[in-house]
């Protein structure tokens, strides 16, 4: 892979995706227009009511009175110029909420989908050279048992477990406010705030990905070219390393691309339920709230990473795969 | 005389139980001395292969065992040895070549780090030298440019090239036994003549013992020194490869000679008075630059460039050459079953491709087609019956009617009409492709065209589905359009052929005035590389069947 190869290649993919997120955005603004209630309802509610010529003037005064063709236009245009508008339940533009709401989803998917991906292909690849063993069978159930238990019920019984009996890990939030910490203090204090929502989030896709890898380790052990690695007098760990894995891995990282999306969903309910200030508890707030401008803007953040993350799966996968190139 | 280099005794190896038989190779002797080729024959199923796997002790144990017997190299007996002793044997002292060259390289490795791999197990040889030694044994397998093809991966190598890729890693190590698993069954003719030479020149040089092992007589005739021939499990004959293949003695060995299509092309009949039943004009396909935006463009391929020819009733037209010849597209543009670019195809004196697709289902009862894989062409949920009678029910046939005309179809074809409630599966390949022929005759066809339908067959099977195919041609004045890439079926059954190299029809003519006199080169080149065209099969027709 050449470094101009890869940036044309880039190019076009960028290109490709313009449509894309328009389609998205549009969509998504007429899904939500389609919706009862808006922001100046939510609003309302929460003083305790108004009286309806106070609605009608905040309605105007937000362009909510306008037909909806109207005020998609004019979100579209302000949209071209990556102005995400302001946030009236925040009262502070959308893009400086997004930004610093960004970086915990990110670490929290970030962690969660790595440690997902490693630990699940690993177990996998050892599960199916010991197939059908003891080992195979306590790996496959470990997988069984993550697959089938729901992540809000996880994340409640490990709060119960390790925070409420034990005592050993933060129940919520990112870091302990009253602490004040510095330095690596602070690093070490997020990291324990991460540890049960990391592990919440993973252990479902690590299923997938142990699952998957099995199937797919046996498969390729079967394939005529590990029998002619195995004809030139390679020993079982080499044929591992070299001629297997690789070949194997394909399907499963066809998958984490295509799960990225459903992690993002899956980080709505953790988020939610240890209060982590990211994305996910932002999009689940702003729909209570109806802080349409704050939706979109979480929305087209999504729509652009996974994008972007799709593109990096393309690319690690015509690094592993010599078959595919990029063009 | 030389102490052989492989020596086999009593060799027996076990299936598992509820399997057909008990066991898979049932007292195999055999032995190989430095600088021989021994063909081991046999027809699928007569644990051929097995062998392989029983010398290099990679069969899949504990399933599949040897039961029985030694396995002597060198004076060394392979079954006691130690895994890791084992290990140190495969690959360096003992080599192998398989049968697919697509899938017996890793396509995620270059092929210069595969055959490195060797090296690098075997050899204490520095990086260098190892490289050094490399790019010597592609040369050695007259790989032109050794350079680029070190790195290149196996997807970017043809078939042939793949194949000397497979012979050079073999090399790597000088060894002394050489197993060949049917190294040119996935190869076109012509490279399977230049990969045969090249063993039997490499062998010549490093004077190592090669064990072969064949389905194609043919190919024993070109290459072999000393033949054993395997039947079920059991060796039924061996010998030198001039008394196995010129004075055949057990019955067995005799069938399998008998089937031989020999080169004679059948008498010309004369078709000039009978009517043209299917025409084809300026038939193009290209194969346009494929993928989109997406995935980036290729450059297109013309599969079928500016084709046309005449099928007269009760002819039959052989349409051969090598892969990418287009020969297959052909069959598929001709059924319709893919859109040509332009051109006519006429059927009785309809325009095939004109029609809509209402006409288009009214006319495909004139036109049916036999596919080559007789398995993976037969829906394995449904009746035979069922499979016969879909088509005439689909047009409108009365679903009784039609299954009481599909028992007598299976009779035509000399399949027990008992066959009728059964699976696809429960047949052997053989009467599989009779079941094909079968359904394609449901219909009532004017034309049948049929894409290769002998190619998936053993030898002895081929012979009678070919027999069979030809008989209801005469019955039923059937006109056939028969692809193949196999010279010698098509010297059996075409009246004419046609030879297509690239797309184009390079020549075309009565079958017998073709092989005898080809004037284009490439026909002639085809001709010439028929494995064991030099050897005419003894007559056995009469005591073979």
């Amino acid at each position: 892979m050449q470094l101009t190869q890869v940036l044309t290649y880039a190019l076009r993919r960028l290109l490709q995706a313009v449509p894309v997120v328009i389609l998205i955005m549009v969509g998504t603004f007429l899904l939500l227009k389609l919706a009862p209630g808006d922001t100046v309802d939510a609003l309302v509610g929460d003083m305790g009511g108004a009286d309806a010529a106070y609605i009608a003037r905040l309605r105007a005064e937000y362009g909510l009175d306008q037909p909806v063709w109207v005020q998609l236009g004019r979100y579209m245009a302000k949209l071209i110029q990556f102005d995400f508008g302001w946030s009236f339940v925040y009262e502070q533009p959308v893009a400086a909420i997004l930004w610093e709401r960004l970086g915990t989803t990110l670490m929290l998917m970030g962690t969660s989908l790595s440690l997902a991906f490693s630990i699940g292909v690993g177990l996998g690849a050892i599960a199916a050279r010991r197939a059908y063993s003891l080992t195979d069978n306590a790996i496959s159930t470990l997988g069984l048992i993550f697959y089938a238990t729901p992540s809000f019920f996880l994340s409640l019984m490990m709060i119960l477990l390790f925070s409420v009996k034990l005592g050993w890990l933060p129940v919520s939030g990112l870091s302990d406010v009253a602490a004040f910490y510095t330095g690596w203090d602070h690093v070490i204090d997020v990291v324990l705030h991460l540890i049960m929502p990391t592990a919440a989030l993973s252990l479902i896709y690590l299923s997938f990905y142990l699952r998957l890898m099995r199937a797919s380790v046996l498969e390729v052990a079967d394939l005529d070219f590990v029998r002619t690695a195995r004809a030139k007098g390679a020993g079982e760990t080499r044929l591992m390393i070299h001629h297997i894995m690789r070949n194997a891995l394909l399907p499963v990282v066809t998958l984490l691309g295509l799960q990225f999306s459903t992690v993002l969903g899956g980080s709505v309910v953790v988020e939610t339920i240890f209060a982590l200030p990211g994305l996910g508890q932002l999009a689940y707030q702003s729909v209570i709230q109806r802080d349409m401008n704050m939706l979109m803007g979480i929305i087209f953040l999504c729509a652009i990473i996974v994008v972007i993350v799709n593109f990096l799966t393309d690319l690690l996968y015509a690094r592993l795969d010599s078959r595919i190139a990029l063009k | 005389m030389t102490d052989p280099v492989l020596d086999i005794r009593d060799l027996k190896i076990a299936l598992p139980k509820g399997s057909d038989r008990p066991f898979a190779l049932d007292g195999l002797n055999l032995s190989v001395n430095p600088g021989e080729i021994v063909c081991l024959v046999g027809e699928s199923g007569s644990g051929k292969s097995l062998t392989a796997g029983a010398i290099m002790r990679l069969l899949p144990e504990p399933h599949v065992r040897v039961a029985e017997g030694s396995i002597r190299f060198e004076g060394q007996d392979l079954l006691a040895l130690s895994e890791r002793e084992m290990k140190q044997i495969r690959g360096d002292r003992i080599a192998q070549i398989f049968q697919e060259p697509m899938t017996a390289l890793n396509p995620q490795k270059t092929v210069g780090w595969q055959i490195d791999e060797v090296l690098r197990l075997h050899t204490g040889l520095g990086r260098k030298a190892r490289r050094a030694r490399v790019l010597e044994l592609l040369d050695l397998v007259h790989i032109p440019d050794p350079r680029s093809v070190y790195h290149a991966y196996p997807h970017q190598v043809s078939g042939g090239q793949r194949q000397r890729v497979m012979i050079a890693m073999a090399l790597a190590c000088e060894p002394k036994l050489i197993i060949a698993d049917e190294p040119t069954t996935a190869l076109d003719v012509t490279t399977q003549l230049q990969i045969l030479k090249l063993i039997r020149e490499l062998q010549e040089k490093e004077g190592a013992g090669i064990l072969f092992i064949t389905h194609d007589f043919g190919v024993v005739a070109e290459i072999a020194d000393r033949v054993v021939v395997l039947s079920k499990g059991e060796m039924v004959e061996q010998g030198t490869a001039a008394e196995v293949l010129n004075r055949p003695k057990h019955p067995y060995t005799r069938a399998l000679i008998g089937a031989i299509p020999a080169l004679v092309p059948p008498r010309p009949r004369d078709f000039r008075d009978a009517p043209v039943v299917l025409r084809a004009e300026g038939l193009v396909k290209t194969f346009a630059a494929r993928g989109s935006l997406i995935s980036g463009k290729r450059a297109p391929v013309t599969a079928v460039d500016n084709l046309s020819f005449t099928l007269r009733r009760g002819e039959t037209l052989g349409v051969v050459g090598e892969s990418g010849s287009g020969k297959t597209t052909v069959s598929r543009i001709v059924t319709r079953l893919l859109e040509s670019d332009c051109g006519a195809v006429e059927v009785d004196g309809t325009d095939l491709l004109a029609c809509s697709p209402r006409e288009l289902r009214e006319m495909r009862r004139h036109i049916q087609m036999v596919f080559q894989d007789p398995m993976a062409s037969l829906n394995p949920r449904k009746r035979v019956e069922d499979l016969i009678a879909q088509g005439p029910i689909v047009h409108g046939a009365d679903p009784k009617a039609a299954r009481a005309r599909a028992r007598e179809l299976l009779e035509l074809v000399e399949l027990s009409p008992a066959a009728a409630t059964r699976y696809p599966h429960e047949f052997s390949g053989g009467q599989r492709q009779r079941i094909g022929i079968a359904r394609a005759l449901a219909m009532e066809p004017k034309v049948i065209v049929a894409d290769e339908p002998v190619s998936a067959l053993d030898v002895s099977v081929q012979a009678q589905v070919l027999k069979l195919l030809a008989d209801l041609r005469d019955r039923l004045d059937l006109s056939v359009l028969f692809v193949t890439h196999d010279l010698r079926v098509a010297a059996q059954l075409c009246d004419r052929v046609i030879v297509m190299q690239k797309g184009r029809i390079v020549e075309t003519g009565v079958t017998a005035e073709l092989f005898a006199a080809p004037s284009h080169p490439y026909t002639q080149q085809l001709l010439a590389s028929i494995p064991g065209r030099g050897w005419t099969p003894p007559d056995l027709a009469t005591d073979a069947a």
